[in-house]
């Protein structure tokens, strides 16, 4: 039985207790958002792009504390990344919790590889990041408030 | 008349399995029941011995699956006290029932300026097909408020007789609220509805099978329910409609077994209820229904319900001495359904799902299917816990104590 621990480790009751980045970023250029309709959790991502890359990173919604958690350290992973980069981290993340496969190097992205077990709460650790390369992926234009 | 809950488990072999190491305790009921043996004996022996198309057949299998399919028909009619068996139509659930009125009915009597009348506490699917059939007809869809700030004030009567001085065709709403344990007076409501000079559909998917009950002493012209929410198999659901309505209504599906005539240029259809049963009939599940409806009076209806109010109250009772609970519908004291729907301040309710899984106890966390109330309510999601006949006292306790090790996990309590 795949322990409840794994899923909850403490990294992940952190994020959700303490959410890096959260709320809007007053001069956001690129917005996304996404949601899971069956449990009615969203999600919003904020970027301010400098240059090609990340400049200030927020996030918005509600949902559980996976979603959340993941949102939070998603905002914490991308900051300062291009798209390329962002997408080769997704694309990462995306292994972690669905093969429950441990990172190469240490990062605290491992403590989603418990998400794996679970697989009705994968699309709970996805969706911020599904935002995040949406608004990646959009032109910047004012973001209205 | 009494019965003792404690044994009726046993009935119920799916109950009998351990999950996650622990027994199960199963409180998604108002999702769907479990079935007892001697549904799924009646299922098995129909397909064993008896399997084969029903009407217009002329040999023995056949003549004897008309039979059983009648025969369901007819103990239908008898559980909700229809005048006659006509008056039952077998349809895949509720959730088609409501859109056979509405498509079958709602579609060619609706024009713009009408009003159908639902409440906030709806399903979505007895809302979803009313915004639909408004849309297709110009009619508009008002809502009978829900009070107070966990709605535990119950539907706002007197906004719906406001309601009522518009040009109401049809109200429909729910017996019983899946979200929120509230017993809506139905009969009240249909005959506020009647005096209008409005139709009426009750939601009957929760109430079905708990309570008695009598859609004549109801006064209401249509009571949809669905089988699997009452120890039935899934795939089984009636709708039960007054007969001159039925014979008035069109066709919501073409094809075998429901016309009288066919011709190239066109054809004739059959009265209620084989005009709203083309195609060939969900008969094992109906038989599996019988066998159902026969389970539940053995153990009484009243009793079924008192029982499942008991346990709701109980889990009421102990998880509000929990930090930072918020419990939906009926205050302490008040009627409530055998449900209990309740959020935690700082613990999202799919977090509580996965965790009391972990500890065998199967609830359910989410909308629930009701999207706008849960807006209004200001709540992404809550925990729904859902009893039936064959739950006990000690799943509660052991609700509570899942509840408590989630909260202390995550450094609430």
């Amino acid at each position: 039985m795949s322990d409840l621990t794994d899923l909850y480790q403490a990294v992940i009751l952190d994020h959700n207790k303490r959410p890096r980045n959260r709320g809007r970023v007053p001069q956001a250029t690129r917005v996304a958002s996404g949601d899971n309709p069956t449990c009615g959790d969203n999600c919003t991502v904020y970027l301010q792009m400098d240059g090609d890359r990340i400049g200030k990173i927020g996030f918005d919604g509600s949902g559980c504390a996976i979603s959340q958690a993941s949102a939070s350290l998603m905002t914490t992973q991308l900051a300062g990344k291009t798209l390329a980069e962002a997408e080769g981290q997704f694309a990462e993340f995306r292994d972690i919790v669905t093969t429950g496969k441990e990172p190469e190097e240490f990062s605290e992205v491992a403590a989603f590889a418990g998400v794996h077990a679970f697989p009705a709460r994968i699309k709970c650790a996805t969706l911020s990041w599904h935002a995040a390369i949406d608004a990646l992926k959009k032109p910047d234009s004012p973001v209205e408030e | 008349m009494s019965c003792d809950f404690s044994n009726l488990r046993l009935d119920f072999p799916v109950l009998d399995q351990h999950v996650g190491g622990h027994p199960l305790v199963y409180l998604d009921n108002a999702a769907t029941t479990h079935k007892p043996r001697a549904v799924i004996d009646a299922i098995a022996r129909f397909y064993e011995r008896d399997n084969s198309n029903v009407h217009r057949g002329l040999h023995a299998l056949s003549m004897r699956a008309t039979d059983g399919y009648e025969a369901a028909r007819e103990r239908t009619a008898k559980f909700i006290n229809a005048s006659e068996s006509a008056e039952v139509v077998f349809t895949s659930g509720t959730t088609a029932s409501v859109n056979l009125v509405a498509q079958g009915w709602a579609r060619d009597n609706l024009q713009p300026g009408d009003v159908v009348v639902c409440t906030e506490m709806e399903h979505h699917s007895n809302m979803v097909p009313w915004q639909i059939v408004c849309q297709q007809t110009g009619a508009t869809l008002r809502y009978i408020p829900v009070l107070g700030e966990n709605a535990e004030g119950g539907l706002d009567l007197a906004a719906f007789d406001e309601l009522l001085k518009e040009k109401v065709k049809l109200v429909a709403f729910t017996h019983i609220s899946n979200t929120l344990g509230t017993i809506n007076p139905a009969a009240e409501i249909c005959a506020k509805a009647k005096a209008a000079g409005a139709l009426t559909l009750v939601d009957g998917a929760q109430s079905a099978g708990h309570e008695n009950v009598d859609v004549q002493a109801m006064d209401c012209d249509f009571y949809v329910f669905s089988g699997h929410k009452m120890a039935a198999p899934t795939g089984i659901g009636v709708l039960y409609g007054r007969k001159a309505l039925l014979d008035a209504m069109s066709p919501w599906q073409g094809g075998g077994g429901m016309i009288s005539t066919v011709a190239y240029e066109g054809s004739q259809w059959k009265p209620s209820p084989e005009r709203f049963e083309a195609g060939t009939p969900n008969v094992a599940d109906a038989i599996g229904l019988h066998a159902a409806m026969d389970y539940l009076d053995s153990v009484g209806r009243p009793a079924i319900g008192r029982h499942e109010s008991e346990l709701a109250a109980l889990a009421y009772d102990a998880l509000s001495d929990l930090p930072g609970i918020r419990i939906l519908g009926p205050g302490e004291g008040q009627p409530r359904a055998g449900l209990v729907s309740f959020a935690f301040e700082g613990v999202h309710a799919h977090d509580v799902v996965t965790f009391a899984d972990q500890d065998g106890v199967a609830l359910r966390g989410g909308h629930h299917c009701n999207q706008p109330l849960m807006r209004k309510l200001g709540l992404p999601s809550t925990t729904r816990a859902s009893f039936y006949l064959y739950n006990t006292p000690a799943d509660v306790d052991a609700l509570v104590a899942s509840m408590r090790r989630i909260l202390k996990f995550f450094g609430v309590e």
